[in-house]
């Protein structure tokens, strides 16, 4: 029963990333594709969880940390250099 | 009780999954920019805490010890989440609107990135610079 729910999420999450990435491409505006981008994160961080649970491992839990903080950095840097023209002023 | 969990794993993974297709979807299909803002945000934040969850308690039930880290990263998305929506909701408003078209933010306000001190940088403390008189910038 967890299987076929696994497979369910897997095709949630990868057809939500497909969304995201035609986001990316044909964006109306900057911030889209920023938020798109910081929505890409977000959904790959649930398919490495999902791809522990399939394989049974607990190794994977730093690399969604890493990944949880990278992207919100990145969105962060992104959305302040739009704003002022500049990261760290 | 195993029947139970695979319940509970089985329904929250489903619920994650769809909450998580739903705010992938409405990046797409919403009309404009300030509502696209909305679906990732929130929906997709839910199906990602959902699928941490199912992991949590996947781990618990069936795995070898019980840990944690799922909570915590789950705890870091829900505090960044709001915080991302923040900062792009001001890129946007900053690269669409023209300040005389945002409300009224109040007597001796201006909205912030708007305002005279957008013109300056916060580092240099210069204080005669910062008079309330709304600057109209593109």
């Amino acid at each position: 029963m967890i299987l076929y729910a696994l497979y369910f999420a897997f095709g949630c999450f990868g057809i939500g990333q497909l969304f995201c990435l035609y986001r990316v491409v044909f964006a109306p505006g900057v911030g889209d594709r920023v938020l798109a981008l910081d929505t890409m994160t977000i959904n790959m961080i649930a398919l490495i969880a999902l791809f522990g649970i399939l394989h049974d491992t607990t190794m994977y839990f730093e690399i969604m940390m890493l990944f949880a903080m990278v992207g919100f950095i990145s969105t962060v840097a992104y959305a302040k250099f739009l704003l002022r023209g500049d990261v760290i002023e | 009780m195993d029947l139970f969990a695979e319940i509970l794993i089985t329904v929250m993974l489903v619920i994650g999954g769809l909450f998580g297709l739903v705010g992938s979807f409405g990046l797409v299909k919403l009309p404009d920019q300030m509502t696209r803002l909305h679906a990732p945000t929130k929906a997709a934040t839910l199906g990602v805490g959902g699928v941490l969850m199912a992991s949590l308690a996947w781990f618990g039930f069936f795995g070898e010890h019980f840990s944690w880290h799922e909570l915590l990263i789950a705890l870091f998305l829900f505090l960044t989440a709001p915080l991302t929506g923040l900062m792009i909701a001001k890129t946007n408003m900053h690269l669409t609107w023209r300040a005389e078209e945002l409300p009224f933010p109040g007597e001796d306000m201006h909205w912030a990135t708007f305002g005279n001190s957008a013109d300056r940088s916060l580092m240099d403390g210069d204080a005669e610079l910062d008079t309330p008189d709304r600057d109209l910038r593109e």
